[in-house]
């Protein structure tokens, strides 16, 4: 089967997408510049500026037009530079793309795409290294997809492509070069299945995009101290695979949730309390989350990584829990 | 709502056999009341008038609550609040002569039901999987060391310690670990009857609860049964037959009286004599195990005992045994001699304190002025509860028994 990376997969992705008349993409830098991730390189020459359009700096007007051409009837593909700009879209994509098939009783539906670059690890500063992913994930009426593998975000994004109704692709800034093998046969990967990287009994590590690299660092670290963790990989926040979380935890017994968002109020805590509700009788001790610190995030190279998560504040986190 | 058997919680009133202003005797039976073994017939404990019903047909009430009020013709009763609280025991002036009626005031008092082995278990850190693991291997979370954080009980704390032979004497000899059973392979499950889970509750408790102690003598049975042909035979036992049973029952009451501690239940801080020798005996019925109780044996002549038995019997199958046999019992008698088996120990029946198990009379060599010889024998198996008695005592009422049966014109006395 032929490697490929995230890059790689997310851009064949789109030229599938493109095959459709009705699909289009726009957003800043995607034309002539190629994509700031360069996803879209040569896009512009080989389906011209009708179709892969560059916008004004101006996340509104983007998400906006988004959910107009989609109501329209179109297939827009816009793209967010990073997730931080996602901020000045945030009417759109919540009270308009969210809203609208509610709000018209069905009439009317938003098949709306909206590629974004999340997480940070960059040294792009504090404005430019955030992980919103997980507030999109509580609104209803939006789709968040969060691939981790060349694999799945070739197959989610196939889905989002099919899909119905507002989709938020969160890709990894520091995961495009990730390597790994995709079919050459046509396949998807539907929302709200969750992966197990790795099976293990003794403790379940539940994580999205970059954590799941860290979570597997720490399965290897666990697994010299003979202990064998059981990876998951949520490649959808919403909708959620809980059950897939929940009957690993029925079987270690243990479980800790990675985010790197900051750890008040993120995503894993809805983790955490999903667990607690389902599978309290089955715990071990305490259900852990290792979060971002709570800081805004640090510009210098050290100070930045001992922000995240890292696989050592995890395991920390496991001994202090369960003693493991 | 009478007690009316060891364990009963509560009952249904099937039916009232007399109705408000009727006038009853003591002794007259007035209801019948299902437990969860048969229908019985109550009998009222007062001579009177039926003044008042606080239960109707068809209610099923708690043990101890008023399901009735007997007292004269005339007199005031109290506004009854339907449910005199089962406050029964504590003496309060009562307002009129009326009797409330409620059995819990007769009869040997029982254990109180609640007497679960009190676990230390306050303070214990214990995850919730590492209970849930607990209650199902049956491990003991008090004996468990926690090594998790703050010293918490986890899952392999109670795994390590369920593979560990268990140490010396264990506590409160914990349930043994018992697979799931669903592990062993398919098969059907069989719902448990009302009388299983009963027999089930009984023997459990009693197992738990009262240390058994075990003495066994060979009876030598060839005068006893040589007795019981001509008996048998005579014109005074003219349709009472005796059975080997009743020989033994008449040996034991005459042995409880000699040693009377055999005739009490253990009552906590103290030890609960009963002034009646009541003798349980063991049935097996259709429905499972029922040990009724022949009632005030101390002043029967074996006749009497022989008739009784018959009769208690015939009404155990019939399903017409009164209260107070079930509850009754001092001392019970298992007798498994129609199967030939050669002996067993029995499981002594709460709040009593000593179970007799005899086996086959059967004909086997015995040593007879250094002769080997033939006799009639029988095994006899005491089991004892060691917080009322010692071994040595268990030995002397067996061998009362022993030398009764071995001489058995005393039963005749």
């Amino acid at each position: 089967m032929p490697e490929i990376t995230i890059r790689e997969a997310i851009s064949r992705g789109l030229r599938e997408a493109l095959e459709d008349e009705n699909v289009f993409i726009m957003g800043e830098d995607v034309g002539s510049y190629g994509g700031a991730y360069a996803v879209t390189k040569g896009f512009l020459q080989k389906y011209g500026p009708e179709r892969i359009k560059d916008t004004p700096i101006a996340e509104s007007v983007m998400a906006g037009a988004g959910v107009g051409a989609a109501m329209g009837g179109m297939k827009p593909i816009v793209e967010i530079m990073t997730i931080n700009f996602m901020l000045l879209a945030m009417d759109q994509v919540v009270n308009h793309a969210a809203k609208m098939r509610y709000m018209s009783n069905g009439q009317i539906e938003v098949p709306l795409i909206v590629r974004t670059v999340t997480g940070g690890g960059g040294q792009l500063g504090a404005t430019h290294s955030q992980s919103f992913e997980g507030w999109f994930a509580s609104v209803p009426g939006l789709k968040v997809a969060v691939p981790s593998t060349p694999y799945d975000a070739l197959g989610l994004l196939r889905s989002a492509v099919a899909e119905r109704d507002p989709v938020i692709f969160a890709e990894h800034a520091l995961l495009y070069g990730v390597k790994g093998e995709v079919p050459d046969e046509h396949y998807e990967v539907p929302f709200g299945q969750a992966k197990v990287r790795q099976e293990g009994k003794d403790i379940t590590l539940v994580g999205h995009l970059r954590m799941v690299g860290v979570a597997m660092k720490v399965a290897e670290a666990l697994a010299k101290k003979g202990r064998e963790a059981e990876v998951i990989d949520l490649r959808s926040l919403r909708p959620l695979d809980v059950d897939t979380v929940i009957e690993s935890v029925k079987k270690t017994n243990r479980i800790v949730v990675l985010d790197e968002n900051w750890q008040t109020g993120s995503f894993a805590a809805e983790i955490v309390s999903a667990v607690q509700e389902h599978a309290f009788d089955y715990l071990d001790g305490p259900v852990g989350r290792v979060g971002g610190l709570d800081v805004p995030a640090p510009y210098s190279r050290g100070l930045e990584a001992a922000v995240a998560p890292t696989p050592e504040r995890v395991l920390d986190t496991i001994k202090e829990l369960y003693g493991l | 709502m009478p007690q009316m058997g060891y364990d009963m919680q509560q009952g249904t009133l099937v039916r009232w056999l007399k109705s408000e202003g009727a006038s009853v005797k003591k002794g007259e039976p007035i209801a019948e009341i299902e437990t969860d073994k048969a229908v019985v017939e109550f009998q009222s404990y007062a001579d009177g008038v039926l003044r008042k019903i606080l239960v109707k047909e068809g209610t099923t009430v708690a043990v101890g609550k008023a399901i009735a009020i007997v007292g004269t013709a005339g007199e005031a009763i109290p506004d009854a609040p339907a449910e005199p609280a089962a406050k029964a025991e504590v003496p309060q002036p009562k307002p009129t002569r009326s009797e409330e009626v409620i059995a819990a005031e007769r009869q040997p008092k029982p254990v109180p039901p609640s007497a679960e082995p009190a676990e230390p278990r306050g303070d214990l850190k214990v995850s919730p999987i590492a209970r849930k693991l607990a209650d199902e291997m049956g491990v003991d979370l008090s004996r468990i060391e926690g090594t998790g954080p703050g010293g918490r009980i986890t899952k392999d704390d109670v795994l390590a310690a369920a593979e560990q032979p268990k140490a010396a004497p264990p506590k409160a000899a914990a349930p043994a670990p018992t697979p799931a059973a669903r592990d062993i392979g398919p098969g059907e499950k069989v719902p448990l009857t009302k009388m299983r889970q009963q027999i089930a509750r009984v023997t459990v408790r009693s197992k738990r609860e009262s240390p058994h102690f075990y003495v066994s003598a060979e009876i030598d049975m060839s005068q006893a049964m040589r007795l019981r042909a001509q008996l048998n035979q005579s014109d005074e036992f003219a349709g009472t037959k005796v059975t080997v049973n009743d020989l033994v029952i008449k040996a034991s009451v005459d042995a409880l009286q000699k040693y009377p501690k055999f005739n009490s239940s253990f009552a906590d801080d103290a030890i609960q004599m009963h002034e009646a020798v009541n003798i349980g005996v063991a049935m097996a019925l259709e429905q499972g195990l029922m040990v009724p109780a022949i009632m005030d044996c101390a002043g029967k002549s074996l006749k009497e005992i022989a008739a009784a038995s018959k009769d208690l019997a015939e009404r155990a199958k019939g399903g017409t045994l009164r209260a107070e046999e079930y509850t009754g019992g001092t001392f019970a008698i298992s007798n498994l001699g129609m199967f030939d088996v050669f002996s067993f120990i029995a499981i002594i029946h709460p709040p009593q304190s000593a179970v007799l198990a005899v086996g086959s009379v059967a004909k086997r060599p015995v040593v007879r002025n250094d002769q080997l010889a033939v006799a009639e024998t029988m095994i006899a198996t005491l089991s004892a509860d060691h917080r009322v008695v010692d071994g040595a005592e268990g030995a002397m009422f067996l061998g009362e028994v022993k030398r009764m049966l071995e001489n058995p014109f005393t039963l005749l006395l």
